[in-house]
């Protein structure tokens, strides 16, 4: 099956600057993919190279199996939702959903029909004579979001699409981008750098640092089995454990990833293990209480169910984990 | 709320009072003479009124060629302006390059500076390149000023003015071109009607740049100067003066207004 986008060892370089340096991605038709990294790691730049916005220095970019090289954003069937929304504040809602539509001369009464129609879809329906500038932030999301979908393109390209909404909107836009991806059966890609957002929302999950893309996977994967020690601390809170402290464990040379809550924390004594520390801090995260413990230098987090007995600080504790929930990763540094 | 505004303490009032009549009297006064049957002097109170001055400099041909020419000098002027000024404006907004800021500065320079110094500095220069002063070597002087103001309005604007707002457009199928006519120019429009009319005002009543770039030609001012030192017909320099007034002040106004309600809209749009 042809990928719905495909970068082959595509490198874009700002003088000096590697953003992106010979990635390889697929993205399937109708899959809901996430870039994920932290500012400046390329993922943006990635973006925007799908979008047609830049051009690749080198390497092969196909939408669709077309390779898209050279041709500007607008022979591409892409969409895109920016960051800032960027509405057009002289048009109404109507008028903005509709202006590819416009561009395309189609009849009045078909691009309004339509345009009616992608308002509705984003439960916005009878804004459409209202100025953008009499919208809140979250409803200006949504004709976005609309003016991204109405021209029907084959993959939608969402910059961290729910960044500047508060917490609560961010939640219920997250449930409702999937539902709207599920209805319209296209390939989303977003670029978020909220880990928790890109495990909860994609299928797949490309993690991007500097320049180069770590690790693409499942959401569980990428959590579950990082393949490199920027992954396991960047998605998540995981516990990178340096190779000398895994060797004295399981007698391997190799970096490993320790979950927090993995680690079953013991009063001091209770269990053969050689691993008694001590902890440092404590601090209460409603569900869980996270512990900061101190293992002969070593500092590990864990997590522990709040209802559970809790250890004070201070207190020395024996920690014991199951060997399969210890994930090597490389060997060296 | 109040339901009343405080009303001003009484020397303040006087005051501005005063200054308002200071600044507007000797419009009054100009209006005036422009209906006083004296042509030599001007004699206070006028001897009498009349209205034959209107009829006198509708058919005087000096009035009118200079007219003609202010405003064809004028219109050459702000379009060149409108164009360079935007795109230069387009340009230092939109890009980061080195030297910006200074090409910045250079631009708006010649508004700084006094006119005698543009003057000089473009006569000299047109001297040595041996440019015949003309009808062009006036617009050239006056386009650099003019540039100023579209420049200063157009920059504001683009400032506003989202900066994906363009890559959205491109986006959403539009090409260059469409892309200026449906984004870039409604979001720009206003600024630059304000900034077209106020460039025009300044080139239309400019005397002292157009003194040593012009060559025998005579712009409206200019041809005012010279009429008063001439002791003939001298109510048909204020009835010029009137109309001039009247026709230049109905644009500034209207500029006034539309750059206001263009600020309403886009400064609504905040993030």
């Amino acid at each position: 099956m042809t990928s719905a986008v495909s970068l082959q060892k595509v490198s874009r370089h700002f003088g000096l600057v590697r953003a992106m340096d010979e990635v390889d991605l697929d993205v399937a038709p109708g899959e809901f993919f996430a870039m994920l990294g932290p500012s400046g790691s390329g993922k943006t730049t990635c973006l925007r190279l799908i979008a047609g916005f830049e051009q690749p220095t080198s390497g092969r970019i196909q939408i669709f199996g077309d390779a898209v090289e050279g041709i500007p954003p607008y022979r591409r069937n892409v969409n895109t939702v920016f960051q800032d929304y960027a509405l057009f504040p002289h048009m109404n809602v109507r008028d903005n959903v509709a202006f590819s539509l416009m561009l395309k001369k189609l009849p009045k009464v078909l691009r309004i029909k339509a345009a009616e129609e992608a308002l509705e879809l984003v439960r916005l329906g009878g804004y459409g004579d209202r100025r953008p500038g009499q919208l809140s932030g979250g409803q200006r999301q949504r004709v976005a979001l609309a003016r991204a979908i109405v021209n029907k393109p084959k993959v939608l390209l969402l910059d961290e699409p729910l960044g500047a909404l508060d917490l609560k909107l961010r939640e219920s836009m997250q449930e409702e981008l999937k539902a709207l991806q599920k209805t319209l059966g296209i390939t989303f890609i977003f670029v978020t750098h909220d880990q928790g957002e890109a495990l909860s929302m994609a299928d797949r999950v490309a993690v991007f640092n500097e320049g180069r893309v770590q690790q693409i996977g499942t959401p569980e994967e990428i959590y579950k089995r990082p393949q490199s020690r920027f992954v396991a601390d960047f998605v998540g809170s995981s516990n990178v454990l340096d190779p000398e402290f895994v060797y004295w464990i399981v007698g391997e040379k190799r970096w490993a990833s320790l979950r927090p809550e993995a680690i079953h924390v013991m009063a001091a004594g209770q269990s053969a293990s050689r691993m008694t520390g001590t902890i440092i801090s404590k601090s209460y995260l409603g569900p869980v209480i996270r512990l900061m413990i101190d293992l002969n230098g070593t500092k590990l987090h864990a997590s522990v169910p709040s209802n559970d007995a809790v250890p004070a600080e201070g207190e020395k504790v024996t920690l014991g984990f199951a060997k399969d929930a210890l994930h090597l990763m490389e060997a060296t540094s | 709320m109040r339901s009343s505004e405080p009303r001003a303490p009484l020397g303040l009032a006087f005051a501005a009072t005063a200054g308002l009549l200071f600044m507007l009297l000797p419009l009054a006064l100009i209006f005036l003479y422009a209906f006083s049957t004296e042509e030599r002097t001007y004699q206070w109170p006028p001897p009498g009124l009349t209205l034959k001055w209107f009829a006198v400099t509708w058919g005087r041909v000096d009035v009118w060629q200079a007219l003609t020419l202010s405003v064809q000098v004028a219109s050459i002027s702000t379009l060149l302006a409108l164009i360079l000024g935007t795109l230069c404006a387009a340009a230092v907004s939109g890009t980061k390059f080195f030297g910006r800021e200074t090409i910045s500065l250079l631009v708006i320079l010649p508004i700084a500076l006094p006119g005698i110094i543009t003057g000089i500095s473009l006569r000299s220069a047109f001297n040595l390149m041996e440019i015949p002063f003309s009808f062009w070597t006036i617009i050239l002087g006056h386009a650099t000023f003019c540039i100023v103001v579209v420049y200063n309005n157009a920059v504001a604007r683009f400032r506003r003015l989202h900066g994906s707002m363009v890559e959205a457009a491109m986006d959403l199928g539009a090409n260059s071109f469409q892309t200026f006519r449906h984004v870039i120019l409604p979001n720009l429009g206003t600024a630059l009607l304000a900034g077209g009319m106020l460039a025009f005002a300044l080139s239309f009543d400019e005397v002292i740049v157009t003194t040593f770039t012009a060559g025998q030609q005579q712009t409206l001012p200019i041809w005012m100067l010279e009429e008063l030192v001439r002791p003939r017909q001298r109510p048909v320099t204020n009835v010029v003066a009137m109309v001039v007034v009247v026709v230049t002040f109905l644009p500034i106004l209207a500029a006034f207004y539309l750059s206001r309600g263009g600020e309403q809209t886009v400064s609504g749009m905040g993030k």
